[in-house]
């Protein structure tokens, strides 16, 4: 790979521990991937926050960053593992908060946002059209990648840091044109009622199109929410982190409808469901906002849940970004759901916060939440946000 | 072979993926390894289910697969691994891929790719010095 003076002077340690170790990582990439050159990045999405992945080694390796390490472009975090202002009241341990804030200073230090949010798009990243990023969290790389038209691979926690402390990520994969070709058509002839149908219909094209780039028919409409829970869904459950929609995504026009040609209709949805949901009907946890809750789906639980009251069996949390919670807090909404006896969980969600042994069960209206959750050993449940409130108020499904 | 007719050697040359010296005992595969979820950082042992090494620990080992898989938590995995004191002493691949890449860069295990690893029999004593590996049978 082509390195220019600056970029070789940064990997001879000139600058420092940070730009060296984050050039060391970007030469390795741009190498294995066959990239020509380095080339600059608008903005960067770092994962790898939560304490429960990272444990004392990740802790470790972020202080010894820290130490000269400063961030060059405009990089915000994904979630943690609490909320950081009100960790205890969603049940996170004094030992686990106190390592999670050593995680969260090394990242002040470092100059980056501590937004702690999966939609990066929503409280001020938000990436212009064919801008090139360095993005870690699958549904934001897939938002941003299709939704917005920037340019952007999935990156792993210390490659999006080095992207930001050089400013640079390697030329490859979905930052040449000529990878972000569309190779799969998928026809969907399905009726989209509710949100939870988009997180269905991203498990089947991803269960479906693999690792591929699929061109999807047949959507009329699709709005921000609709769209956010989608990408969610389609990435984790197998495609690439891009996709174009017809009339809907920009880009789109651009491309000739792959020859490779896969159908969805509505009982490829019901099937969906029946895989994402599990025989149980006692709920213990309900989660609102994976991704992260906007201001208008915020409002909505608020209006579901004004003069009602979540089961006294039954935990229920909104996750959301800490800048659409202050929000809320001046529209009232806040104040309607904890009187419900629901919980804001900012900064952290039900993918990254160490629930594992704490329910049994959990009613979503995510389809990729639905996937973490059974990695917490959880049954799941995927439903309307009507639904998902019901079971709050009632502790159970049906 | 005769025993006492002397020890087999051999020398492959790959590419360079995190430069250093290691030495020591092989443990192979053919199937490729998530470090994330795939190993525990604390003891070094595979586990998961139905990996041929699972229940092996790597700890010390030339590793020898062809790539790896899974999150790229898994990154951050080779690091625990390493402050544990249960990492591989070195990596070698067919195909390095990112996750197993980054992971060796930021904990500083020497890790070589495009080498042919069916040459690589768990047991052989590999040195691994840069772009070369060297075989002892």
């Amino acid at each position: 790979m082509y390195l220019t003076k600056e970029e070789e002077r940064m990997l001879d340690g000139e600058e420092g521990y940070a730009a060296k170790k984050s050039m060391e990582i970007l030469v390795a990439l741009g190498d294995i991937y066959g990239a020509e050159k380095l080339i600059s990045v608008g903005s960067v999405q770092v994962a790898g926050v939560s304490y429960h992945n990272l444990g004392d080694a990740g802790l470790e390796f972020l202080n010894a960053l820290a130490r000269d390490g400063k961030v060059k472009v405009l990089t915000t975090l994904n979630p943690a593992g609490m909320d950081l202002e009100d960790w205890k009241k969603l049940g996170i341990s004094e030992e686990f908060a106190e390592k999670q804030n050593l995680v969260i200073d090394a990242f002040r230090k470092m100059g980056i946002i501590i937004s702690c949010t999966c939609t990066p798009y929503l409280i001020g990243s938000l990436p212009t059209y064919g801008e090139h990023i360095a993005w870690s969290e699958s549904s934001a790389v897939t938002f941003a990648n299709s939704v917005i038209g920037a340019k952007t691979n999935r990156e792993g926690g210390p490659s999006a840091l080095a992207a930001a402390f050089v400013g640079k990520t390697p030329s490859y994969g979905l930052h040449l044109e000529e990878n972000r070709v569309p190779d799969a058509h998928v026809d969907v002839r399905v009726n989209l009622k509710k949100l939870s149908d988009w997180g269905a219909l991203g498990y089947c094209i991803g269960k479906k199109v693999g690792n591929k780039i699929p061109y999807i028919t047949g959507v009329k409409d699709a709005d921000l929410d609709e769209l956010k829970s989608f990408c969610a869904s389609v990435v984790t459950y197998g495609s690439k982190p891009l996709f174009f929609m017809k009339g809907i995504t920009p880009g789109s026009e651009k491309h000739q409808l792959p020859k490779e040609k896969i159908i969805i209709k509505d009982r490829d949805i019901k099937e969906a469901y029946e895989s994402i949901n599990d025989d149980v009907d006692a709920i213990d946890f309900v989660c609102i906002g994976c991704p992260h809750c906007s201001i208008k789906e915020v409002a909505e639980v608020a209006r579901l849940l004004k003069n009602r009251r979540v089961s006294s069996k039954t935990e229920f949390w909104v996750a959301t970004s800490r800048l659409v919670k202050q929000l809320a807090d001046k529209r009232g909404y806040t104040e309607i759901i904890e009187n419900a006896g629901g919980k804001f969980a900012c900064d952290t969600c039900m993918a990254v916060a160490p629930l594992k042994g704490r329910f049994r069960s959990v009613a979503t209206t995510s389809a990729k939440g639905c996937y973490y959750s059974r990695h917490n050993d959880m049954k799941t449940k995927l439903g309307s946000l009507e639904e998902c409130i019901e079971a709050a108020v009632r502790g159970k499904w049906s | 072979m005769y025993r006492g007719c002397g020890e087999r050697k051999m020398e492959l040359k790959g590419r360079i993926i995190s430069k250093g010296v290691a030495e020591g005992e092989a443990l192979t595969t053919s199937q490729p390894i998530s470090f994330y979820g795939g190993v525990d950082p604390d003891t070094g042992v595979v586990i998961e289910k139905g990996h041929e090494l699972e229940g092996k620990k790597v700890k010390g080992k030339m590793l020898v697969f062809p790539n790896g898989k899974g999150s790229t938590v898994g990154s951050y995995t080779l690091y625990r691994m390493k402050k544990n004191d249960t990492a591989p002493a070195g990596i070698i691949n067919e195909e390095c891929e990112t996750v197993v890449a980054v992971g060796a860069i930021i904990s500083e295990i020497p890790c070589i790719d495009k080498i042919d690893i069916s040459k690589i029999e768990t047991g052989d004593i590999v040195r691994l010095e840069d772009d070369t590996v060297r075989i002892r049978k």
